[in-house]
């Protein structure tokens, strides 16, 4: 568990990784043009307004975009979990996040499918809660 | 405009090649190109260079030419994935075009085979996810290619047996290529029935892990009429739209179709003109995605083509005639120049029993990163 590549806050993401440890997704939206973004940025990749965007609670759903079940890990640190399924799910903001697909979403993945956003318990010296998604209820 | 000519083009032995390094590929490489278009070191007055698995360094074209033995006025290292031979040369073309350089050698190879685990290659790789929105969730190059590969098949109606008809077609190829590393004959149930890496791509729908090397040196047009066989860089093109797919604007749609219209419009030309096509091919679903993307085939039916052998010689688009990174081999950026040097080879109707007959009109096309850095060639013997 300890040697996979757990992320390192850095001054863009931090807010996003404190938020998620308390269980919240959240989102960059610009104050300027009103464009959400995912993942964050020092800036607003659409309009490219001064200053960085402003931070929201997304609500958490959205929509599998596409999947992918992995047999073959990247390092031996994921062996343990093959198979895994992973899907890109447009938030219903409108960005797209990667995260691990479970439950029965994950037995039969299915384009299309509304899903809801989860977190892990945060682990490691930054308290990285990894987000998961599961069918919506 | 006078247009820059690919005047010399080599690669070395591929495949598994223990004993070999990464700066030995690069200067046999070279060596043999510069001996191809009657050059010889003097000559070269620009290196671009690529980058390395086994021997990285921070300035690889300074270590080149000192391996080497030159010192040339210009000389750099580029990084743009699976694009960078494409890149590279349209860059050279750009050098010798604007009156820098006359003589621009760009040369690649690693031993990413015998130099390393593969172990280690698929980590490596795997080194490009997003390091904290992709990469903690156990993402590989193939399981982002995969996530390609569903919303592209969900779209378009492309069925398993569709991308493994791009496979099977540079085999085909490559069985002609007595260089090629894989040259055994495969049908699409093969590719079907081969273990699944991350679904729906299976190991027969991935590229090789290749040791190899490939130089191409690129003249002005005062310095290539003395050559052997120019070939013409009629037109070039880039376009990137994204470097992490969670970032990417489409699933469906990328950068392939803006810098082959570029490339056409420099050239004066259009998809149906051209004779042979190497189009980078990590995986089937980069392959068939390109091919229709970028207009040689309508959306949905370059899987149904290539099934009745529209890729194959004789076909509508022969393409990937040496067999691709599927069949041929894959070394790093080495492997996207393979593509140009096929290309080169078939447009001076060296490619023996693989050649495209009258093989005026060659179209190349790198594409690096999850579909994300593009860059297209095209190139004419006329």
């Amino acid at each position: 568990m300890s040697d996979k590549p757990l992320p390192t806050p850095n001054a863009e993401s931090r807010p996003f990784w404190e938020a998620a440890a308390q269980g919240v997704l959240r989102i960059q939206r610009c104050d300027s043009c009103g464009a959400a973004q995912f993942p964050p940025r020092a800036i607003c990749g659409h309009c490219h307004a001064k200053g960085a965007p402003r931070w929201e609670d997304a609500r958490g759903t959205g929509i599998i975009a596409s999947h992918t079940t992995v047999h073959r890990p990247p390092s031996p640190a994921f062996k343990a979990e093959v198979p895994y399924t992973l899907a890109l799910v447009t938030l219903t903001e409108g960005p797209r996040i990667l995260v691990t697909l479970r439950g029965k979403a994950a037995k039969s993945p299915a384009i299309g499918t509304p899903v809801m956003i989860s977190f892990d318990p945060p682990v490691g010296p930054n308290a990285i809660a990894l987000p998961y998604a599961e069918a919506a209820a | 405009m006078m247009r820059a000519s690919i005047t010399g083009v080599a690669d070395t032995a591929v495949g598994n090649l223990p004993g070999s390094s990464c700066m030995g590929l690069h200067t046999e490489a070279a060596a043999m190109a510069l001996e191809d278009a009657g050059l010889v070191a003097g000559d070269i007055d620009g290196v671009l260079c690529a980058y390395s698995f086994t021997e990285p360094h921070l300035m690889l074209a300074s270590v080149f030419c000192e391996s080497f033995g030159i010192q040339p006025s210009y000389s750099t290292a580029l990084q743009s994935g699976g694009a960078t031979g494409c890149v590279a040369v349209m860059q050279a073309a750009a050098l010798v075009e604007s009156g820098m350089c006359r003589n621009v050698l760009v040369v690649m190879g690693d031993n990413r085979l015998s130099g390393m685990s593969r172990d280690k290659a698929v980590a490596t790789l795997a080194d490009v996810g997003h390091p904290q929105f992709e990469r903690a969730f156990g993402v590989t190059i193939p399981a982002l290619y995969g996530l390609v590969a569903h919303a592209y098949m969900h779209e378009y109606g492309v069925t398993e047996e569709h991308l493994a008809a791009m496979a099977v077609n540079s085999r085909t190829h490559a069985a002609r290529n007595p260089k090629a590393q894989m040259r055994q004959p495969m049908t699409v149930a093969d590719v079907l029935a081969s273990r699944v890496i991350a679904s729906p791509l299976k190991l027969l729908d991935c590229c090789l892990i290749s040791d190899g090397g490939a130089a191409v040196v690129v003249s002005a047009p005062d310095s290539a009429q003395d050559t052997r066989a120019p070939i013409r860089i009629l037109g070039t093109g880039q376009k990137n739209t994204h470097e992490h797919l969670v970032a990417a604007p489409s699933l469906t749609a990328f950068g392939c179709y803006d810098s082959a219209a570029q490339a056409f419009g420099r050239a004066g030309v259009k998809p149906s003109d051209i004779d042979v096509a190497e189009i980078y091919d990590s995986f089937t679903i980069t392959l068939l995605l390109e091919l229709e993307s970028i207009g040689f085939f309508e959306k949905g039916e370059a899987g149904p083509a290539a099934l009745k052998g529209a890729l194959d010689l004789g076909g509508i688009l022969p393409c990937n005639t040496h067999g691709g990174l599927m069949s041929y081999a894959h070394s790093g950026a080495a492997g996207g120049l393979f593509h140009v040097v096929e290309a080169v080879r078939q447009l001076r109707g060296e490619a023996g029993p693989r050649q495209v007959r009258d093989a005026k009109l060659g179209f190349v096309h790198g594409d690096g990163g999850i579909l994300s850095a593009h860059c297209s060639l095209v190139l004419g013997n006329a």
